[in-house]
């Protein structure tokens, strides 16, 4: 593979504002019946269940009435250097240089697992049992997203469908370029207040661009050198801490 | 009843003793194939592997036999290469033993694959890894190099098939086998070549995880530090090892299968290898502890906690690297029999608790500040595989052992006594 | 692992990864097919050819 850069592309982002964010789980719910995620037998079973955008929880650790409850939406974070695709053996995951996501090949994975050992952010599930719709809801699967078969790797692809499909539509009507709300994964469509943004972090008039420079935004674990393309937002100074690790009298 | 098949001029225990021998590692064979159908039929949710732990026993067991099947490609070189050109004492000595070495080299690298095979989601895709090959990728160079080189330990193996007693009565087989073992050199040289560079990415598979603090390294060009210390490890455990399966070889059959001072030199070539190794090994700790840790954000301290304390390092350098080290270096120690096993067996867990280490502890360790930590155990059907693996291990041995002519020095070391009619021929065949 | 797949680049990665396993390969195919050829000079009673073409492997590269 060719050394990809993206800086004269789009790169597309997303903004969480974490102050926003009340941890009511529906952009979960959007991202799963958006992109046909299976259920399990056990669903409460975390460690082997398949979420593409699982919601943490983190407080400040204090006792009441201080007590702070916070909820970190971690969708995939699409990142510039990304950890899990230089070791994919078959070439099964790979960044679009045109875009900045990280596609994964779902018919082409051998379900070897070192992308998931390699991502630190537990972006990727594993395909542990066949995937399974309960009855009724195998109804509503989306035409737009193939499901995956057992014993592959699936993950978050920013709703790459919706991209394709708003692209089709542009280019029907003479247009090369989309519009800003043109191409919105599911997740940023689905919250109730509005906490996730999303655009092209390249285009400085898309909302993303400017967001991304207020002294509020962080993103998880920067000092891998991942470069997430997915930034938060929180004014509060134990919550931007809480997103990487330092060490004991380091400011953050 | 397979008199005829046994080697000239040695004894083998009869057939009625080596049957239920078999039967007992064919069982644990059995439990491996049962576990590999339920994973083949019903899917990986058979292991207690998750998405913290997407690398479980059978990757610790996969590097961990791989590591110590290093004795049959580093004796192979040193006999055929080193020995041939340079030093020819590893020649003469190392003959008696590079048979041995290059049967546990083949039964560890084929029930690695084997391993290997179950272990990945989607079995009848493996061919992917060959034909989409990512070349970055350092699983790409492990899955094309022990591919390459399980091929290699089957040339070399051959011509040890070959010889035996009624297949040598074949002359178009007998003459192959010679050509084969003529040109051994080469398949040595071939095989080297491809063991260092599997062994070395199997530690650059870990290295590169620049995502995973605890295991990521710096390194040199492309390849990180520990693409370098697992060759070394995988070359100071693997001639531990051999020496290990052939003192229990003779445990077992009750006889002096190579002489005292091959003992000694396998110790000798290890126990270096091993005292440098574990300098680079503190080196490298240490390096990462001053520089990888702090710019992560994290203390020394961060990764040794739960199940996987700090006493798992003080095992891994301390107890069963510096001690085997001194044991294996020191002449004296050496010689002594106990001290010997001892040393060689405490070498071979101290590399298995380093792979262990780079495999589990590196994924049991959250990184993202608000994770937690895991820990794991492995399922019944995982320890099938990896136990069936054992008992195949020890099937095929025994099998060479009995029908081939495994251990060179064998016959001249243990004169047949009573000539029953395994011996009616009773003059030694070498070839030449 | 050819240059029709898809993935294929003429870059260093490629030349060097590919170029040194097909070497290997190569060198392991051509020890089995000189032990094949001089099985079958042998079994065929050409010993004279097959004495010429005997070489004596690591030592004649030394």
């Amino acid at each position: 593979m060719k050394k990809e850069e993206n800086s004269k592309g789009n790169r597309y982002g997303m903004v969480i504002d974490l102050d926003k964010c009340t941890g009511c789980g529906l952009c979960t719910v959007a991202c799963a019946s958006e992109n046909n995620i299976s259920v399990l037998y056990d669903e409460s079973d975390k460690t082997r269940n398949i979420a593409w955008l699982q919601i943490y929880t983190i407080t400040n650790g204090k006792d009441f009435p201080d007590t702070e409850v916070v909820y970190i939406p971690r969708p995939c974070m699409q990142c510039d250097n990304p950890p899990c695709v230089s070791v994919c053996p078959p070439t099964a995951t790979r960044k679009d240089p045109n875009t900045g996501i990280i596609s994964q090949i779902y018919s082409r994975c051998v379900g070897c697992r070192y992308c998931m050992a390699a991502c630190p952010y537990h972006a990727r599930s594993f395909n542990w049992f066949d995937p399974s719709f309960p009855e009724g809801m195998d109804r509503y699967l989306s035409p737009e997203v193939s499901p995956r078969m057992r014993g592959v790797v699936e993950k978050c692809t920013f709703c790459h469908h919706r991209l394709m499909r708003a692209r089709s539509k542009a280019y029907a009507e003479g247009r090369r370029e989309l519009k800003e709300d043109e191409y919105i994964p599911a997740c940023a469509e689905a919250c109730p207040t509005q906490a996730i943004s999303f655009g092209d972090l390249n285009n400085p008039e898309h909302q993303v661009s400017q967001l991304i420079k207020s002294p509020h935004a962080f993103r998880l674990l920067e000092r891998l050198g991942t470069e997430p393309k997915v930034y938060y937002l929180s004014a509060k100074n134990w919550v931007r801490r809480m997103a990487d690790n330092y060490l004991a009298g380091e400011l953050s | 009843m397979d008199l005829a098949l046994i080697p000239n001029g040695v004894q083998r225990c009869s057939l009625k003793r080596f049957v239920p021998w078999m039967v007992l590692w064919i069982a644990l064979i059995s439990w491996g194939l049962v576990s590999a159908f339920l994973c083949f039929f019903k899917g990986l949710n058979q292991t207690n592997m998750n998405h913290y732990f997407a690398f479980g026993l059978w990757i610790v067991f996969d590097l961990s036999i791989i590591a110590l099947g290093a004795g049959a490609f580093f004796t192979g070189f040193l006999t055929h290469i080193i020995g041939e050109v340079f030093i020819y004492p590893f020649r003469d000595n190392l003959k008696a033993v590079v048979n041995a070495a290059v049967v546990i080299g083949f039964i560890c690298y084929s029930s690695a694959i084997a391993m290997l095979g179950v272990d990945v989601g989607q079995p009848l895709r493996a061919w992917f890894i060959f034909w989409h090959a990512n070349v970055h990728s350092m699983l790409t160079e492990v899955s094309f190099c022990i591919t390459a080189y399980l091929g290699v330990l089957t040339i070399e193996y051959l011509p040890l098939v070959f010889s035996n007693r009624k297949l040598r009565e074949i002359p178009e087989i007998d003459i192959f086998g010679n050509n084969l073992h003529h040109i051994i050199a080469l398949f040595a040289a071939v095989g080297t070549f491809l063991s260092f560079f599997h062994q070395g990415s199997l530690g650059g598979m870990f290295g590169v995880l620049f995502g995973r603090p605890f295991a990521f390294r710096e390194g040199f060009l492309i390849w990180p530090w520990t693409f370098f210390l697992f060759i070394h490890s995988s070359i100071a455990a693997g001639p531990s090892f051999t020496l290990l399966c052939v003192w229990i070889a003779q445990k077992v059959t009750g006889k002096e299968l190579i002489t005292r001072d091959v003992f000694n030199l396998l110790a000798k070539i290890s126990g270096w290898l091993l005292a440098t190794y574990i300098v680079l090994k503190i080196v490298d700790t240490i390096a990462w502890a001053y520089g990888v840790v702090p710019r992560a954000g994290m203390s020394f301290m961060d990764f040794y906690q739960g199940s996987y304390g700090i006493w798992l390092i003080i095992a891994e350098i301390g107890i069963f690297g510096i001690i085997p080290a001194i044991i294996l270096i020191t002449p004296k120690f050496r010689e002594r029999n106990d001290l010997l096993i001892i040393g060689a067996l405490m070498n071979v867990i101290g590399i298995v608790l380093d792979r262990f280490v780079f495999s589990i502890q590196t994924l049991s360790i959250p990184v993202m500040p608000f994770d937690k930590f895991m820990s794991y155990f492995p399922s019944w059907q995982e320890w099938g595989i990896a136990i069936g693996a054992i008992g195949y291990g020890i099937l095929l041995f025994s099998l060479s052992y009995r029908y081939l002519p495994l251990f060179p020095q064998e016959a001249e070391m243990n004169p047949v006594q009573v000539l029953g009619r395994a011996v009616t021929d009773s003059g030694v065949i070498k070839r030449s | 692992m050819f240059p029709f797949c898809f993935e294929w680049a003429w870059d260093v990665g490629h030349i060097i990864f590919m170029g040194l396993l097909y070497m290997v390969l190569g060198a392991i195919s051509l020890g089995l097919l000189y032990a094949f050829v001089m099985t079958w000079l042998k079994v065929t009673g050409r010993d004279k050819l097959f004495e010429r073409l005997w070489i004596r492997f690591p030592i004649t590269l030394w």
